[in-house]
């Protein structure tokens, strides 16, 4: 059996990375690629950030199937706190429990006190699990969207992989597990915390990629069909939208098409499709006024 | 190698990118991982460790031309705090104006032509001093609040499970008292866009004035000048000495005293920033005169789409103040249907009714219910 540190010092190339990614059905440009090594070669976090839709959660994904180990994912929100990121205690089993000693008869306070708060007990949020782990990819999603004081926790629980249960101990990465954080820039996210990572702006795929990806990730999807979307998106893309769409986008426009039957770009399917690409309707109308006759 | 890396940061730090020692550390090992066989490799090393947002990109980009590949030209020093939004129909920033004409396809009247010039700013006199302490004194430092999704304690509101049962089992089990939560209510972000063309020179100054007390009085408050560029200067507002506050934004703002885009501004700073989050649910004031070069119809467009987002909408107009004013600027006409507020800034007991419509005193409620103009 293969650590995953192993793994990791097998990938020797950027281009052998891209390779491996490629295999797990993600296609990685050489920037993306160089990235992810040294994200990999340096124990650092992976920072992504970009538009909404152009595969920042997918190649967390793509990476954890690659490295052959569970991925571990921590979605941000606005007023998220260490007990729902890190752990939390599980009170009913703990009150249960002091409970049943109780009908026991059994009172030996300080033992009962420390049996209640054994791991048992402590409830593993996707950081814990994470360390806890070691051989995992987490997965923190949206970290824009939480507030600032968590991204200062954040950045702690990064730069240590330690936790600190008061009650428990500390316990600590054998192994620290690939992080992939990833933002959609609807903030500012601090510099302290992009400092410690490996940054990279993901932008929208070249045509050909694209072209490339749909017909990856849609094998039915006809080659025709394929070059009509990405054309159609590309050209969206350039329209002054008020939310252009990704590749996530065009993957549900070419599914759309194709439950539609078509077999290739069609403009009257595309124009009745057209609400898996676009999601304002201020968007909408405006395609169907200037693009489409 | 090192001597060579270390010779590019102070390119790139001239640039306006932060480069820290550890950024540079972090390079030299990225590279080391990479190994030197071509410019790609230096190009990607770089970019990944040494940049931070998309903005830095576009500079490091011309950077690394002009450092490793020789291209002109090279690069002119950008302050490293602020992002221009340069906007399709004008040219690049430019210092050579000879240059206009090799902008093919970029149909400028002579009364459009952007005209970029920095100003000098006089010290503050003692009574504009009085004026800044003044306004600190009346702007309170929580306008109107949100509901934020984060539970404090609290007297009443539903139970908090987890602090009840903890102190439950504190007590060894015996029923403690129901501890109670309930949401902690946040201020909203205020949003000050200051247009600073031509036509707003006289009052540019007040307004700055303000927006720097804006900015030390409130957490969270954003800047953008507008002219015929979008410049954030958040960052150049925060220091605390006014002088020397004011200063930085002159010198970072490139546009002073030109012409206005109102509309085309409004739209990329929803694009940019506004539609991401920063007017979302936020207090927007946006003080202009309402003179419009481009189509007010973009103008009344933005304006709605910003209304959708923000909280409130304050316009702020120097001119209303006066005798016979009517809003017969063609801006003005396309924006005026998307104002909650609209209050005049043409001396500072204007500024204290500004003051007060941001305090969430007297003319507003708190909650919802958009008061009307």
């Amino acid at each position: 059996m293969q650590t995953m540190a192993e793994r990791v010092r097998n990938v020797d190339s950027p281009a052998g990375l891209a390779e491996r990614l490629d295999a797990t059905g993600y296609l990685a440009d050489t920037g993306l690629a160089t990235a992810v090594f040294l994200a990999l070669r340096m124990d650092r976090p992976l920072f992504l950030e970009g538009e909404a839709g152009v595969g920042k959660t997918s190649l967390a994904h793509a990476l954890a199937s690659l490295l052959d180990v569970p991925l571990i994912r921590l979605q941000c929100y606005e007023g998220i706190d260490a007990s729902q990121a890190l752990y939390d205690w599980d009170f009913p089993r703990q009150l249960l429990h002091l409970r049943a000693a109780e009908a026991s008869g059994r009172y030996d306070a300080e033992r009962l006190e420390a049996e209640l708060y054994d791991r048992r007990f402590l409830i593993a949020r996707p950081l814990l699990r994470a360390i806890e782990i070691g051989h995992a990819v987490l997965l923190v999603d949206e970290v824009d969207r939480a507030d600032d004081e968590f991204e200062a926790f954040l950045l702690e629980v990064l730069s240590e992989f330690t936790i600190s249960v008061p009650e428990l101990g500390t316990i600590r990465a054998d192994t620290p597990p690939v992080v992939v954080v990833t933002s959609n820039r609807t903030r500012e996210v601090h510099d302290a915390l992009k400092r410690r990572c490996i940054y990279h702006w993901l932008d929208h795929p070249a045509y050909e990629r694209e072209v490339a990806i749909i017909r990856r990730r849609l094998p039915e999807a006809t080659e025709r069909l394929a070059a009509g979307i990405a054309e159609a998106v590309h050209r969206l893309r350039g329209q002054d939208l008020i939310k252009p769409p990704g590749v996530a986008e065009s993957l549900d426009w070419a599914r759309a098409l194709l439950e539609l039957g078509a077999h290739e770009f069609d403009p009257e399917l595309a124009a009745a499709s057209l609400g898996a690409v676009l999601k304002y309707q201020e968007d909408a109308q405006r395609v169907r006024s200037v693009i489409l006759p | 190698m090192i001597g060579a890396v270390v010779a590019f940061a102070r390119t790139l730090r001239f640039a306006g990118l932060d480069v820290t020692t550890d950024r540079i550390q972090s390079m030299v090992v990225a590279l080391d991982h990479l190994g030197v066989t071509g410019t790609d490799q230096v190009y990607w090393a770089g970019r990944l460790t040494l940049c931070a947002g998309p903005d830095d990109i576009r500079r490091y980009d011309q950077a690394f031309a002009a450092y490793f590949l020789g291209d002109r030209p090279a690069v002119s020093p950008v302050p490293a705090t602020v992002t221009v939004v340069g906007l399709a129909g004008w040219p690049v920033r430019d210092d050579n104006p000879s240059d206009d004409a090799v902008h093919p396809g970029v149909a400028l009247n002579a009364s459009d032509r952007e005209v970029l010039r920095h100003r000098d700013v006089a010290r503050l006199t003692q009574a504009e001093r009085d004026e800044v302490r003044r306004l600190l004194a009346l702007l309170e430092p929580v306008g109107p609040l949100r509901r934020s999704r984060r539970f404090a304690p609290a007297r009443r509101g539903p139970i908090d499970a987890q602090r009840t049962v903890r102190q439950l089992l504190r007590g060894g089990g015996e029923p403690a008292r129901l501890h109670r939560h309930a949401h902690r209510r946040r201020p909203r972000r205020l949003v000050l866009l200051l247009d600073v063309s031509g036509s707003m020179a006289a009052y540019a100054d007040a307004l700055l004035r303000f927006a720097h007390v804006a900015v030390r009085r409130r957490s969270g408050t954003e800047v953008f000048t507008i002219g015929t560029r979008l410049t954030r200067v958040t960052r150049e507002l925060r220091r605390r000495d006014a002088d020397l506050a004011l200063q930085a934004v002159a010198k970072a703002v490139p546009d002073w005293s030109g012409g206005t885009r109102l509309g085309e501004l409004l739209r990329a700073f929803l694009d940019r920033w506004g539609q991401r989050g920063t007017a979302r649910g936020a207090v927007v004031v946006f003080a202009s005169d309402g003179w419009e070069r481009g189509d007010p119809q973009v103008l009344a467009e933005q304006m709605a789409r910003l209304r959708r987002l923000a909280h409130r909408v304050v316009w702020v107009n120097p001119h209303r103040g006066k005798a016979g004013f009517a809003p017969l600027t063609a801006g003005m006409a396309a924006a005026l249907p998307h104002v909650d507020e609209f209050v005049s800034g043409h001396s500072l007991a204007a500024y204290e009714e500004l003051a007060a419509v941001l305090s969430g005193r007297g003319r507003q409620d708190h909650h919802g219910g958009r008061g009307r103009v």
